[in-house]
């Protein structure tokens, strides 16, 4: 669906998009992981034909990027960073007009837009001015927006960025629902580590314009981190004991142990006899931490934590 | 499949469907112009041959309100490039000219609104209409404010973050061209200078031929400079409205 050769951006002496080399197979859903800045959007607005690249190529849905950007047009949904729908226009409107803009005849295009408002549950809404709706109102229109002509790939550039956690919820469901029931090829790029965990069965990590890491979810972490074990005993000379017995690391009266499986571990080390044993799953701040010795955390929060009662 | 007729016609539409759910907002940009019909026009004397002054001063505020409507009416986009919602139709394949052209089209509809109340308001006051010149008046003026609207356009892709930019040249060329194209006081008892930047405006070409027409004078010299000189305007604008559009991003 999409294959690209060294695609590289310049902006004067800044370069955004460094070489990158992708290919995203038709069905997949893939998450594109990155700080600000990181060459995400650049390499999203290439592929969406908003930007001619400065060396390189990309092919999506079939067509050059550059030589056949009509094609590629009618072919894509796009869902930006802003509100699609113009704020002095009403939001049904605003739907017919986008599928008349993909050569949809008016009553095919109303019937559409009929279509998305009742998915997108915005029925009391389609016939209000845009900038009377709230964020995530207006965000679900956008998504009707990017759907009306059925696009057999969809583009999303930070879907989420500034929703509140529930209409983020709803989102996201959104987006897995329809590709489950469509088989859409869906790319989205997000600075939101649980976003890109919980919804993509693949992550491409980018950082200064290059691809430092694409995989499962589960394997990147398997592969950069893993898992830890941390068993808590009453005072140090237990947890001294159980640090030979292991191999693990002692901290007070703690060990630490790293593992491909943390879970099997825990339940092996459970006969050293601990008084709490903890398994600490790796996120991907902790991958993306062990790639670049940064965090993509603007808050550092607690790691996610399964505690299992010994 | 669509041509560009067709993505000219779906951006016509929309644009236009604000004006029509909200057809108050056609008065919006003529307050102004209300402001010189209503506090300056009665200060003028009468004609030489004791006829209105309005019969002079009308058409010129017609035109006037027509340079201020379209001047603005890039500010629409330039907002539209903010919030998203003209990136979102850039990724449509929607062709780049009919992104341009449908949007300078639309400013027609206002022009012919605001012309239309400016006489319906001054005809109480002794205006008297000839309809055949101001119809034919109204087709000039067409060209002039697609060729306006255009340039406001090609002013706001140029303006991309830079929204002070707009308003900057937008409101620094305004009074110059008004003034030079004499829709307030006649420009044939200035000195020299004067009368030779008048003559490189090509909206003095048009506020003469809009004067010969509400008059009824159809056939009058003026009235083929006014539609030469729109018909540049409107070409040249359209030229660099669909030459920016293109290089949008």
């Amino acid at each position: 669906m999409i294959e690209t050769r060294e695609l590289t951006k310049h902006f004067k002496d800044v370069r955004a998009v460094d070489g990158i080399n992708l290919t995203v197979a038709r069905g997949e859903l893939v998450a594109i992981l990155g700080p600000n800045g990181a060459g995400k959007s650049t390499t999203l607005r290439m592929l969406t034909t908003l930007i001619p690249p400065t060396s390189g190529s990309a092919e999506v849905a079939g067509f050059d990027v550059v030589r056949h950007q009509r094609e590629v047009r009618l072919r894509i949904g796009y869902i930006g960073q802003g509100n699609g729908a113009g704020h002095s226009q009403r939001g049904r409107d605003e739907l017919i007009s986008q599928g008349r803009a993909y050569g949809m005849g008016v009553r095919a295009a109303r019937t559409r837009a009929d279509e998305l408002i009742e998915s997108l549950g915005l029925a009391e809404v389609a016939n209000r001015t845009v900038s009377t709706l709230s964020g995530g109102q207006r965000r679900r229109l956008d998504i009707a927006m990017g759907l009306i002509h059925a696009p057999e790939l969809l583009f999303l550039d930070e879907p989420s960025t500034g929703l509140d956690p529930q209409n983020r919820a709803n989102l996201q469901e959104h987006i897995l629902r329809l590709r489950a029931e469509h088989g859409t090829t869906i790319v989205l790029t997000t600075h939101y580590l649980d976003e890109a965990d919980s919804m993509a069965e693949r992550v491409i990590v980018i950082d200064h314009g290059r691809i430092i890491a694409d995989d499962t979810p589960r394997q990147l972490k398997a592969k950069h981190v893993g898992d830890r074990v941390i068993l808590g005993f009453a005072g140090p000379d237990g947890a001294a004991e159980a640090a030979r017995a292991s191999g693990g690391e002692q901290r007070g009266a703690q060990v630490r142990i790293t593992s491909d499986d943390g879970p099997r571990l825990a339940a092996r080390l459970a006969a050293l006899g601990p008084d709490s044993i903890e398994v600490v799953r790796p996120t991907l701040d902790d991958v993306f931490l062990t790639l670049t010795g940064r965090s993509l955390r603007e808050d550092a929060s607690a790691p996610e934590s399964e505690l299992v009662e010994a | 499949m669509t041509s560009l007729v067709t993505d000219t016609r779906v951006v016509f539409s929309r644009e236009l469907r604000p004006v029509l759910r909200d057809p108050f907002t056609v008065i919006f940009s003529m307050i102004q112009p209300l402001f010189f019909l209503g506090l300056f026009a009665p200060l003028l004397p009468d004609s030489p041959d004791g006829g209105s002054p309005l019969q002079w001063f009308v058409p010129g505020i017609i035109v006037m309100s027509c340079l201020f409507g379209s001047s603005m009416t890039g500010s629409n986009l330039l907002y539209e490039m903010q919030t998203g919602s003209h990136e979102r139709m850039l990724v449509t394949p929607l062709r780049r000219p009919a992104l341009l052209i449908g949007r300078a089209l639309k400013e027609i509809v206002p022009m012919i609104a605001q012309a239309a109340l400016i006489v319906a308001v001054c005809i109480p006051f002794g205006f008297e209409l000839h309809l055949a010149g101001a119809l034919l008046g109204l087709v000039i003026l067409a060209g002039f404010c697609i060729g306006l609207g255009a340039l406001s356009y090609t002013l706001a892709l140029a303006s991309k973050n830079k929204e002070w930019m707009f308003w900057t040249v937008q409101q620094t060329l305004l009074f110059p061209l008004l003034l030079l194209a004499g829709v307030l006081l006649p420009i044939e008892n200035g000195p020299g200078w004067l009368q030779a930047l008048s003559r490189i405006n090509p909206m003095t070409y048009v506020v003469d031929a809009e004067r010969a027409l509400f008059n009824g004078e159809v056939l009058a010299r003026g009235t083929l400079e006014g539609l030469v000189a729109a018909v540049l305007v409107g070409l040249l604008g359209l030229a660099a409205g669909v030459r920016a559009m293109r290089r949008s991003d």
